[in-house]
Parts: structure tokens; sequence; C-alpha cells
């Protein structure tokens, strides 16, 4: 079984706490469920819609086939009709689309009825959980954990309505129910705080806003400070200084953030001060598309700050990868004191989709912090030339007698200003052999498919769901096909690559950008060049279906 | 006196403002008896962003303009340190002006000491957002064109809890008036004026001293209409001192956890105190 609901109108008609209540019910039925939504950079009025699918099976992709379209307005019916399955039924109100093949309910009517007009989408959840023969006490038990008094018993009675008005078209086992249902960014939120995060501040930038906002809900609680800074330059300067004092810290943004970002990044690089950095990419230039997603910044977040500085990026490819990248983010970060970059979109960042619950016992945090024993001169030594270029690192304020000096200049070993040329010479030495450290910390791509194949796709981060189902698939047709999708992206994990480069016949760059930033990137690192490029640069996610059909194109 | 802070040799030119404000910066430590270990000093970059450099305490030269946002988030990390800023006029004014209003409005606890000489020193005698309007400058030839900022008039605006003016021809006043703002719970401003031997050549030593003088005895340091009033006064006189200090909640208190508990820097992280946060995903 595979199932697709899509649910469109205009923003403000409530079909995100429609989607949120269908989701958790689907979840605790026992199915995966993968929710992607597709809306406009306005509070009010446009057209958003939400696709949510779900099955007896994983499910990596959303799927752009849908068996229901419930329909919040006639121009939702209008624009997605197209996209239903053969069996496929629109849901609607009795006064939308009336001259249309619909299934009409008294959707609004019934909720005025119960004083509370908001609530016909949850009239509809009600009709459409009959459709599928789902048990009522599934949606019952979400909406109670939901809403409270008033709001809870209009829901209810809102939900059973609905639930009445249509006979059972399918007869659905539940399974049990051992998932978590959770997007990107809050499986970032979630990374960071099991790490031990304890400073994150951002200045709101969709589609990253989800991280701040998650880690701002459990600050209290959980002992973090969030700070709504002024501007992203102060966010990563603010961050630099939370950590030189010895908390874990992180800000985060999209790319335009980001770019403000970037003095204070070289900075990090000069003053070797760990923190982790993420960039919730959305596409540019400029502002670009702010709700929509796209894979345009990986050459400008290798690149960015000047000067030459050592630094880590790791892309994240669901959100299950998303909470432990971020929280080891963290210790590479304090065990080579550099900046670590992590790289999302807005794919990813607000795709709900079922995990199996995350393991904080896998969770380690190694900090990298000395006490008196980093003393072997009279005087602390900030930047002590050492064999791997990692100075020993304590916290201000923690030793009697001693003080840490970190510099933006150029410095000696103590932080002080220097001019001279042959301490610059050993020092950009000693920052640099770093990254020879990192060459070796970085995890080769995840392989899926055949493990030699003749076909051999290369893409990285949030393409990684859309990837796996049409390689699935297309294996399932005999078609020898494998992928490697990059996690650890900087430095570049070239191993496995070398290892299946002499028997791919083909080699496939997909990517979310129009220019093929890893393709070059391979090139560039492994000397080795793709036979086909897929880039997709409108936007919009590719689903697991629309990337099988481009892949057909060039097998 | 607990202890005796080392001094290390600078780069300002002879007869700098620096000087003197690193001589009243030492006696203000010492005296309120603070070791080096427990004290920060963030800054810029510009001649006065160099002070951590020649004073033996932590320190955390950053970028220009940059100097305030690290030491917020140095004074939330851990609570315990003094953290001070040590920036220029351009530092703060012009290139950190959106920190400076913005820090103000959080009322963290940092002293902060601005060396104001009303000119670019290391850049090499540009204006500063605080050059008077007309005053000729080796980039403006013709005269400044922009109204000067009015550093104490702007942070009273914003709310600020603590400011004041200084002097580095007056070095037991500035002690004093520094002692005041380390101990002050919250944002606290001081402007210190200082000659650029170099390249102001209108406000020099002779200039300021002529001008500036001591806040009456009597004087209502609690009184804002009143500050107002002294913080305009930029003319043929000039008050100097603590033009207005009343009590504000700082930044860090109305974070209960770090009021109420151990700096964050001190506290013990476990992975599997975050698995609670699971429920809402279920």
């Amino acid at each position: 079984m595979d199932y697709s609901i899509l649910v469109g109108g205009e923003a403000g008609q409530g079909m995100d706490t429609f989607a949120r209540l269908l989701e958790k019910t689907l979840k605790r039925s026992g199915f995966h469920v993968f929710s992607h939504s597709d809306y406009m950079s306005r509070v009010r009025g446009g057209h958003n819609f939400i696709y949510i699918r779900f099955s007896d099976k994983p499910l990596y992709s959303y799927s752009s086939k849908v068996d229901i379209i419930f329909a919040l307005n006639e121009e939702t019916v209008e624009i997605h009709s197209a996209k239903l399955k053969e069996n496929g039924v629109i849901i609607t109100d009795t006064n939308i689309a009336k001259d249309k093949d619909a299934i009409h309910l008294d959707l609004i009517k019934t909720a005025k009825s119960l004083r509370n007009s908001r609530v016909y989408t949850t009239v509809g959840l009600g009709a459409i959980l009959k459709y599928y023969g789902l048990p009522l006490e599934k949606g019952e038990e979400v909406i109670k954990d939901e809403f409270k008094d008033e709001i809870y018993r209009v829901n209810i009675n809102a939900l059973r309505a609905g639930y009445a008005m249509l006979d059972e078209e399918y007869k659905l086992e539940t399974l049990e129910d051992d998932k978590i249902i959770i997007n990107g960014n809050q499986g970032v939120g979630l990374g960071a705080i099991a790490a031990g995060c304890k400073f994150y501040c951002g200045y709101p930038m969709t589609p990253s806003t989800g991280i701040l906002n998650y880690i701002a809900a459990h600050g209290n609680d959980m002992g973090i400070a969030v700070d709504q800074v002024e501007d992203e330059v102060a966010a990563l300067n603010m961050a630099l200084g939370a950590s030189y004092a010895g908390v874990r810290a992180m800000t985060g943004s999209s790319g335009g953030g980001f770019s403000l970002m970037v003095e204070a990044l070289s900075l990090a690089g000069m003053i070797e001060v760990p923190v982790v950095v993420i960039n919730v990419q959305r596409p540019g230039p400029a502002t670009g598309f702010p709700t929509r997603t796209e894979q345009g910044d990986l050459r400008f977040m290798i690149h960015a700050g000047h000067g030459e500085f050592p630094r880590m990026i790791m892309a994240l490819r669901s959100p299950e990868d998303a909470f432990y990248q971020t929280a080891r983010a963290f210790n590479i970060a304090e065990k080579y004191q550099i900046p670590v970059l992590l790289m999302s979109d807005q794919y990813l960042a607000d795709s709900m989709t079922t995990q199996m619950p995350f393991d904080f016992s896998k969770i380690q945090i190694e900090r990298y912090i000395s006490g008196e024993e980093a003393i072997t001169d009279e005087e602390y030594k900030r930047y002590k030339f050492t064999e791997d270029g990692i100075s020993p690192r304590i916290l201000p304020g923690k030793i009697p007698g001693q003080v840490v000096l970190v510099d933006s200049d150029e410095h000696d070993e103590w932080g002080n200003i220097t001019e001279s040329d042959e301490i610059r010479t050993k020092m950009v030495d000693k920052r640099l052999k770093k990254f020879e450290g990192l060459k070796e910390e970085v995890e080769e791509p995840w392989l899926i498919g055949d493990e030699r194949p003749e076909n051999l796709i290369v893409s990285w981060g949030s393409t990684y769901g859309a990837v796996r189902e049409a390689v699935e698939r297309l294996k399932k047709e005999g078609i020898s096909i494998g992928a490697l999708v990059f996690g650890d992206i900087w430095p570049l994990p070239i191993n496995r690559l070398l290892e299946l480069k002499d028997t791919a016949k083909k080699i496939i760059d997909v990517e979310q950008n129009a220019t093929g930033q890893l393709d070059s990137l391979i090139r560039e690192e492994a000397l080795i060049k793709s036979t086909h490029k897929i880039l997709k640069y409108d936007g919009r996610p590719f689903s697991g279906d629309e990337l099988y059909v481009r892949l057909k194109e060039v097998l | 006196m607990k202890y005796e802070y080392e001094l290390y040799e600078p780069s300002w030119c002879p007869g700098c403002g620096n000087y003197m404000i690193r001589t009243a910066l030492k006696q203000a430590l010492e005296e309120l008896e603070l070791e080096p270990h427990e004290v920060v000093i963030a800054s810029g970059i510009g001649q006065a962003a160099k002070m951590p450099h020649y004073i033996k305490v932590n320190g955390f030269n950053g970028l220009h303009g940059r100097a305030l946002p690290p030491a917020i988030g140095i004074k939330l990390a851990n609570k315990n340190l003094k953290v001070i800023v040590e920036s220029g006029d351009g530092d703060t004014y012009g290139e950190g002006g959106n920190h400076f209003i913005h820090t103000i409005r959080r009322n963290i606890d940092i002293a902060h000491f601005v060396h104001d000489n009303q000119i670019y020193g290391l850049t090499k005698g540009q204006a500063s957002p605080t050059t008077a309007m007309g005053q000729k400058t080796t980039l403006q030839f013709d005269g400044v064109k922009m109204e000067p900022v009015q550093p104490l008039a702007l942070a009273l605006t914003m709310g600020a809890g603590f400011v004041a003016r200084g002097f580095s021809g007056d070095i037991p006043h500035l002690v004093e008036i520094m002692k005041e703002a380390i101990n002050y719970k919250g944002y606290a401003l001081v402007d210190i004026f200082q000659p650029c031997v170099v390249w102001n050549k209108v406000n020099t030593f002779a200039w300021y001293k002529e001008r500036v003088y001591h806040l009456p005895e009597d004087y209502d340091y609690t009184n804002r209409e009143e500050a107002f009033k002294k913080a305009m006064e930029f003319g043929d006189k000039i008050p100097i001192g603590i033009l207005y200090k009343v009590e504000k909640e700082t930044y860090e208190d109305k974070f209960d956890f770090i009021k109420n508990g151990p700096p964050l820097v001190d506290r013990e992280l476990d992975p599997m105190d975050a698995e609670k946060l699971l429920e809402e995903f279920i």
C-alpha cells in the first residue's frame, strides 16, 4: 500500500493544522508518513498545498501522484486535478467546485453548527479517516494531545461528524506505532540540544527559523540561552564569544543570512574558536524564492570567508541524519577548534517524516578542553605550535593566573599581534594542518543500490530520499544502478568513489542546482567526470517518481 | 591591592590618549581587586581595540565593529566573568552602530569604554562618526558633511541605565567612573575623550582641557531629563562624569536558569537529558 493525499487552499485556511493532525493520526495508526509542504511567502491568501503520503513500508520522498485531493477552495481543484491517480477522488465542501466530479460534503455547514467555522478541516479529517477505514479512536487520541478544553471538544465533535459522513472505501489494517514524526529543522535542533548546545542565536529567516523556534521552545527547560540577534553579523560573532567562554554554541540562517556571517566565519578560522553554523538553503541569488528549495550554496560555503583556513562541511540527508550529524558536528568543531558548517534546505527543513526514534545513548559528547596540564610553559599559549596543529584549549576564568587571548590579527603563540614573517608562515601551516586531520575524519558517502553499479549516481544532502526511491524502483526493473549520497562533503571523501569509478559505465550527477556544484567538486578532488547531469533548479524538490522518469531518460 | 597588572609595550603613538586610558583601567582593576583571569576584554579593531594586548587579562580581540556581540556571548556563557569592551568611536558608533543600539536594549552586564578621539587613527585621519560637521580631514577635504553622532544622548534614548563621559587627561576622575561602570549591574557606557595627537588637530588635549568640567557634587544622576540636557551640552563647556545611573534588571537575569543556577559553562552535559524531548514527536 502507498497512498497520497494533497490538501490545498489559501494561506490562513488551517491546512497546517489539518496536516499535522492527519500526519500524526496516520503515524499512530502505524504507517510510515512523508509530508511535504509547498507554500508561498505570504501570511494570508495565495495558494499553498501539502502532500501527505503514507505506506506500510518506509518512505523517503513525497509522491506527485495523489489518491485524494482535499480541496479547501476551487483553485485547488483546478490546479491539482491532473495529479489524481486513476481511482483518485476529490473531497471538498458542498459549495466548492459544484460542477466538478467530487465527493461533496457539508464541511462548512457542519463546522458552523458546532459554532466554530474553522474546524471544517477537522470534519474533513474525520471523513478521510473513514474513507480509509481507519479507527476513529486514532484521530481522537491525536486531537486530545493537541488541543485543550473548548477547542478540544469542538474538534472531537467535528471529527466524529466527518467520520459519519462517508462509507469505508478501504479497510486498512493498523500496524504497531513504533516511530516518531519529525522534520529536518527539528532534527537539527534536537541534535544540538542532545549535544549540549547551551547557546543558540539567529535572526528569523525562512526556512531556517524552525531551528531557532524549536531550540527557543526548549531554552528554559534545557538551560539554553537563545538570543534573537539584531542581524546575522551579530549572530556568528556572538556564538563565537559564547564558545570562547566555554559553552557549545551554534547559529543558523539561510543563504542571505549566512552571507552576513561570512566575515565572522573567517574570524572563527583565525581565532580557532569552535562553532557550528547551519545554512538551511533556499533558492538565490538575493531573496530568491524565500519558501522554496535549492542546493545552490555548496561552493559558496566551501569558499566563504577571506583568507585560507580549515573548515568542515556536512550535508544533512534526512531528519535522522540531521540529528546525529548535528551532534557530531559539535565534537569535530571542538576537536579541531574550527567552524563546522551544516547544510540543509527548505525541503529537508519542512518535510515531516516518520523515523525510528533517535538513540540518545549513541550521542557522545567529546569536548577536548584542557586543564592545568596545558600550562607547560610558565604562561598559557593559546596558539602553541603542535604536531597536528591543534593547541590545547583552556577556558577563560578557569585557571587562576592564566589568561586566554584570542586575536583576529595574525598572532604569536600567546595570541599577541605579530608582524613576523616567520611566525606568519608557521601559523598558516598550523591552521592548515588541521585540514589534514579532517581528511581522515570525514565519512564516506552512503551507497544505495548495487554494490558495483554500472550506472552510478552521485548526489548529496536532501536529494537522498528521491534518489533512494528512484534507485530501488530501477533496480527492481533489473537495471544495475547505485548511488553515492554525500553527507560529509568538505573535505570531500573520495575513497568509495574511486573504488566504484572503473566499473561504472555512466556516472550521473543529481543535484538541486543549475551548475552541478558537486560534479565540479568531484572533478577537482577526484579527477572524475560525470557522464550525465540531472539538475533541477525550479525551487521544487525532486520527488522519487520524477527522478525515476529523468533517470530513465539517460539510462 | 591583591594583584598588580602586567603591562606590555604598546604600539601607540607617543602622547596618545590611549596610554592614560590604560593607566586608568589598570588602576581601576587593581582597586577593584579583580584578578586577570576573572576579567575579559573584548575589542574590535582600531588603536583602542589593541588594549587586550597591552595589559594582561583574558582577551577576545575580534573584528572591526564587532566587539559587542562576542562580549554578549561571553557574559551569557559565563556570568562570573567581568566583561569589559574597549573600542574606538569608529568601531562602536560607525561599523558597530547596530550592535551598539541593540546591546543597550539588552542591558547585559558589560562595561563599555569607548576611546573617543573624534577621528580615525589607524586608517590615518578620516572622519569618525563623532567628528564635528565641517571639520576638514585627510579624506573630507572640504569638511565633514554629516551630523556627528551624540553617543550619550543616543544611549539615553535607547534606555541605557549607565551613561558617563570621561577624559583621558583626568585619570583620577576616569578611574572612579571606570570602577563604577565595572561594578554596575548592566550595560554601562563610558565615552572617553582622548586626543589623537597625529590626526586630529582640532580636538587636541588643550581643546578638551579647556572645555571639560566635572558634574557638580549635587548633580542628580537618576534624573533622565537632566541627563539629556547634560548629554547635549557639547560646546564651550562639556560635562564629564556619570550623567545617568539607575538600577535595571540585566539581560542575563531575565533568563531564570542563568540567574538561579551556575554559569552555563559549568553545567554538566548529558545527551540523555534531552531524550524526553522525543515525546512531542510521538
